[in-house]
């Protein structure tokens, strides 16, 4: 039992630890030195208060990402939508709160994050109905739909939804204070955080704990098997890219309300992927989830301050990411 | 006027087919030896930021498309090590590589974004150029766009006409009976996915060197994701992908010819067009062309765990 708990942990940290010495070796290789770069990351995040309180801001979307990507891969489904999913839920929510400004606090936060679910799940259900039907992997659908995502949202703030007033930016207008998502005083952790912690509660407790599930495990395990006894697998299909489309529409929401205050087209600097690879090192474990999400959101925070410090460009905390990947997906198995 | 339009969107379809043809050729040898590599992304990355470099210090176009395509096979080789020897499931190993490619090309690049080269050299071909409107269209560009068609005829020679495509093929249809049959599947998966890293390089090194004539991070702009849908399109046929990358080139070229005569569609709408058009080739071809497809492809449910 402690062992098996103990295991995922080593597992992770093992990881985490050859991902760090890889991408070190590649900084020296382009003469920068890796050991203040690592300094810089970690003093940033998590040398004060103000740089925890801001990795915490990044962990919020990247729980719900993961577990947009964990959900679906209880059936081996692989979704790779999440950041399209994220920017169309921010969509909807943004509509509400644009539309339905006069609203009172409560009932408009429902609102916005009903949309945000709907929207991302919405987009998501494309891609499952396609996968459902046997017309098309979802992995290349969910892709594609990305790219028309961001588009979607560029469209909407550089057009109809923009600001006149906005000096030129392209973005809608401000939100109302009633559209605001209530935060830690002083700080910009919001209300999302513990969403994103109870979206992985409850994950764990419908895998474990659950008929559904145990059915999940049953489509999983051998959906033929499955098939046969009866279980829907095409509505699971659908169902499963649903829900997981909704969560990483609810993290659109959270960001749009709680960080932004307004659409912009710069929601996300890639949250949606890099839920999937903390869903994928985590083997889609809850707990893992967790602490994966907080990673990375250390790198991915850190990513901003090495283009101050280090004149590195942001984007390249991704070769760190994909080399922990690498490892993830190259580490040997029991069974082949 | 008319023949202004025509000459546009017909040389436009040239430029913006090339690397699209590329790349599915690349994604086609890959798929027949029965490997999907979603990664393609990444090594058009790699491609163009290496050739880019290369051409800015070598001030030859030769040297920058060989590096390209060297760099492209080598970051191949890895995902050929994860997928082939540590059995990694191929899915993921390839969005992992499309990470590593967005973060190198970003590295490598870091000093070079926006500097100007003057790129490949423009040859236009004696004879052929000086036909009206044909001429300028077809025939007035570089070595890489007169090289793209006569590849896919030899791919396609290659993969149905030699015993080297024959063994391939069959890998990618049933790698046991391959190698019941005396074939080496490790090394002719290798073999495909070394020069299909090639081939993906040369994509990218079009972009920068012969299209944008500079380097921009992520300027491939999912192009490797469309030839993913392309390879489908072309039912894992070269000469069907050439008529898909010209057909994709030349919506690319008439939504760029819309946006700069000033049509009253925002640009963002028009962008979307050949994503939607990639969705749209999946949906119609994906369910009907699985029978085209090689048989033991990808191993979708091998699962992570």
């Amino acid at each position: 039992m402690r062992s098996a708990r103990l295991e995922p942990m080593v597992r992770f940290g093992g990881l985490l630890l050859i991902g760090l010495v890889a991408f070190a070796l590649l900084l020296l290789l382009f003469g920068r030195n890796p050991l203040r770069a690592y300094v810089d990351i970690f003093a940033s995040t998590l040398g004060s208060a103000y740089g925890f309180s801001e990795t915490l801001v990044k962990v919020t979307p990247l729980l719900l990402t993961a577990l947009a990507v964990a959900l679906p891969s209880r059936i081996w489904l692989i979704n790779v939508g999440g950041e399209g999913q994220l920017y169309v839920g921010a969509l909807c929510a943004t509509w509400a709160a644009l539309h339905l400004a006069d609203w009172p606090r409560l009932p408009l936060l429902a609102v916005m994050a009903l949309c945000g679910f709907a929207g991302g799940g919405a987009w998501a259900a494309i891609a499952g109905v396609l996968r459902a039907r046997g017309w098309a992997s979802e992995t290349i659908t969910t892709l594609l739909l990305n790219y028309v995502a961001i588009l979607l949202v560029h469209y909407v703030v550089f057009g109809p939804w923009r600001d006149p007033g906005g000096l030129n930016y392209p973005q809608t207008a401000a939100f109302g204070d009633a559209a605001i998502l209530p935060a830690w005083p002083g700080s910009r952790v919001h209300l999302g955080l513990l969403a994103g912690l109870l979206a992985v509660a409850a994950f764990a407790f419908v895998i474990a704990r659950t008929r559904w599930g145990l059915e999940l495990r049953a489509v999983g395990g051998n959906a033929e098997a499955a098939h046969r006894l009866g279980l829907p697998i095409t509505r699971y299909v659908i169902v499963l890219m649903v829900v997981g489309g909704g969560l990483a529409g609810l993290a659109g929401m959270a960001e749009v309300s709680a960080i932004q205050g307004r659409l912009r087209p710069s929601l996300s600097p890639g949250y949606g992927y890099t839920g999937f690879l903390i869903s994928w090192m985590a083997g889609a474990h809850p707990i893992g989830i967790i602490v994966g999400a907080f990673v990375l959101a250390v790198i991915t925070a850190g990513g901003d301050i090495l283009q101050m410090t280090q004149g590195l460009p942001g984007s390249v905390v991704n070769i760190l990411m994909a080399v922990m990947l690498f490892v993830v997906l190259g580490r040997p198995r029991a069974r082949a | 006027m008319i023949a202004i339009f025509v000459r546009s969107l017909l040389s436009g379809a040239v430029v913006s087919g090339t690397p699209l043809l590329y790349a599915t050729l690349a994604e086609v040898i890959g798929q027949r030896a029965g490997v999907v590599n979603l990664g393609l992304e990444g090594v058009m990355l790699v491609g163009a930021v290496t050739g880019f470099v290369t051409m800015v210090h070598t001030g030859s176009a030769a040297a920058g498309v060989l590096a390209a395509a060297l760099a492209g096979a080598a970051l191949n080789a890895l995902f050929a090590w994860l997928v082939i020897d540590r059995r990694a499931n191929q899915l993921a190993t390839g969005l992992a590589l499309m990470f590593a490619g967005v973060g190198l090309s970003a590295l490598l690049g870091a000093r070079y974004v926006g500097r100007p080269i003057t790129g490949l050299p423009e040859l236009p071909l004696p004879g052929l150029a000086s036909i009206p409107v044909l001429g300028p269209a077809l025939f007035t560009h570089d070595l890489l766009v007169y090289a793209a068609v006569p590849i896919a005829i030899a791919a396609h020679w290659a993969l149905f006409s030699t015993r080297w495509g024959l063994a391939v093929r069959a890998v990618g249809e049933n790698p046991v009976a391959a190698f019941a049959a005396g074939r080496n599947p490790r090394v002719l998966q290798y073999q495909a996915l070394l020069l299909a890293g090639a081939l993906g390089g040369i994509a990218g090194a079009y972009l920068s060197i012969g299209v944008a004539k500079t380097w921009a991070e992520w300027m491939t702009a999912g192009r490797g994701f469309i030839a993913v849908a392309l390879v489908i399109f072309a039912r894992w046929r070269p000469l069907r992908a050439v008529a898909g990358a010209a057909l994709f080139g030349g919506a690319i070229a008439l939504q760029l010819l819309l946006q700069t005569r000033g049509v009253p569609v925002s640009s963002f709408l028009l962008d979307m067009l050949p994503y939607v058009l990639s969705l749209a080739v999946l949906a119609a071809w994906g369910g009907s062309g699985r029978r085209a497809a090689p048989a033991s492809l990808g191993r979708v449910f091998q699962g992570s765990q």
